[in-house]
């Protein structure tokens, strides 16, 4: 579980000061996917650098169950002169847990979500969704309780996009992970998520959160909804665009 | 290796085109040397040229064969090859040795920003008089003024390679909870590995500078000596020599270096 209690966040450069986040609240349930949206530049990044502890808040808290997390980034960020499987065994090193078994678990991981002919591959023979597929499965290594994930399909073209989406969330739910996404695309957020959170323009602060029930859990079904449009509009005009 | 029939006509054409091209250009490479050589050797044959001034091929190759004849021609060259190599190496590690310790800390790349700006400009054999005072005149007064001519590039191309490795795989290392240490290992060595390829083709070319600008200033033997002795007495054809060895050395140290990167960039 993730809980941000009235957290503000200002930042220091030599130009002067600059409030991030004002006063955010809300919750992440464990196993939930929550994406939080808001217009660009409006400290998205920040909030997930707080989640994680990279940051502390200003003011305010940050509670986090004791689990790890994982980040995803905006790029895939894979190593080039290490193999699918060297890149996947990254954070096993990084935390020193490089075991045999949790080598094999991670392995298994992959195989799992069709990495197996990719192993020994070097991520430059993958595709840009196949590359994303593979810093999920790197992600997921390190076995955290809650991952992170940062506009992590914004560097893909639309159509790998859509399906890099329905892939890393059918992952994720089926791994039964607790995610918190921050993206300033409308219609991802309301595929992906059990909830989504409406950030406004800088400093942010909560507009509104929306609960998302509809379609089941599966982001095809979801686009094809009727609610999906009304709640594409419904947080058009909280963003103000 | 495919066999030429298992491929389109066009296909065909196409290979035997670049095929071509790469003879033409090795045919020409040969060319120039051979023409050059050729005029030189006839030239100082028929007297055109003075070759007591200009030398020529074969009294080169007759000056070679006579320093090998009298047991000092890989005498010279051992030298020199140990001065330039030993001070390419010492040059090498503690440039990148610097280079780490300034990435890893911000405050000490700042401090030291100026010193390294001003001794990268300096001209290195400004310094000569000193190193003989301070070193003395022996071959570490030689490896030292070659250490010094090509450590400074090391650093700022090390450092530069360093501060260029990608943004997002820093915060991917930091996300991870990643110390300095892991992220220099695991990340910043193996990312600027084309940095240090490189540096090392530029490092190897200055440090010949520095080893023969060292045996211009003070030498007991090498090729610089030879070249510099050779000069004082007017033996042009010593002069010729040297410097011809010298040209092979430099192009075998620069080969080794190409076949290196050939070997990791696979």
């Amino acid at each position: 579980m993730l809980e941000f209690k009235n957290v503000s966040y200002t930042y220091h450069t030599k130009a002067g000061e600059t409030t991030a986040v004002d006063k955010l609240n809300f919750t992440v349930e464990n196993g939930e996917f929550v994406s939080v949206i808001g217009p660009s530049g409006c400290g998205k990044t920040t909030i997930l650098s707080l989640a994680a502890g990279l940051l502390a808040p200003s003011s305010g808290e940050v509670l986090r169950g004791n689990g790890e997390f994982g980040y995803m980034l905006q790029r895939d960020a894979l190593f080039p002169w290490r193999t699918v499987e060297g890149n996947i065994f990254l954070p096993l090193e990084v935390k020193k847990r490089n075991t045999p078994e949790k080598r094999e678990k991670a392995v298994e991981l992959a195989v799992k979500y069709g990495l197996k002919d990719f192993l020994k591959k070097t991520p430059k023979e993958l595709s840009g969704g196949m590359r994303q597929r593979v810093a999920l499965i790197r992600t997921l290594a390190a076995e955290p309780e809650i991952l992170l994930l940062d506009e992590p399909f914004s560097a893909l073209d639309y159509q790998t996009r859509l399906e890099v989406c329905d892939d890393v969330q059918g992952i994720i739910k089926s791994e039964k992970k607790t995610a918190l996404l921050v993206t300033h695309d409308i219609s991802e957020a309301i595929a992906l998520s059990d909830k989504v959170v409406v950030l406004s323009k800088r400093p942010a602060t909560v507009i509104a959160v929306h609960p998302i029930d509809f379609g089941g859990n599966v982001p095809k079904n979801r686009r094809e909804c009727g609610e999906f449009a009304q709640t594409f509009e419904i947080l058009r005009k909280e963003l103000g665009i | 290796m495919k066999k030429n029939t298992d491929f389109s006509r066009e296909h065909i054409a196409y290979l035997k085109k670049v095929r071509n091209k790469k003879i033409i250009i090795n045919v020409s490479r040969c060319m120039i040397l051979i023409l050059i050589l050729g005029f030189w050797e006839l030239f100082a044959q028929l007297k055109i040229i003075d070759p007591f001034i200009t030398s020529s091929p074969s009294r080169v190759m007759k000056t070679c064969a006579s320093l090998y004849a009298d047991g000092t021609l890989f005498h010279h060259i051992g030298i020199t090859l140990m001065e330039t190599f030993l001070g390419f190496l010492i040059a090498v590690v503690l440039g990148y040795a610097i280079a780490v310790a300034l990435w890893a800390s911000d405050t000490l790349r700042k401090v030291l920003e100026p010193y390294i700006v001003v001794l990268n400009s300096l001209p290195k054999i400004a310094l000569g008089p000193l190193i003989i005072i301070w070193i003395g005149t022996g071959y570490d007064a030689i490896i030292f003024m070659t250490v010094l001519v090509s450590i400074i590039v090391c650093i700022m191309n090390m450092l530069s390679g360093f501060i260029a490795v990608d943004k997002t795989k820093l915060l991917l290392m930091k996300s991870m909870g990643a110390s300095k240490l892991t992220t220099l290992r695991k990340l910043i060595i193996p990312a600027s590995l084309p940095t240090l390829i490189n540096t090392l083709k530029v490092a190897v070319g200055l440090a010949w500078i520095g080893s023969i600008m060292g045996e211009y200033i003070v030498s007991k033997a090498g090729l610089g000596y030879l070249i510099v002795y050779g000069g004082q007495v007017f033996k042009l054809d010593l002069v010729m020599a040297a410097t011809f060895i010298l040209c092979l050395l430099a192009g075998g140290m620069y080969g080794i270096i190409a076949l290196v990167e050939k070997r990791i960039s696979k």
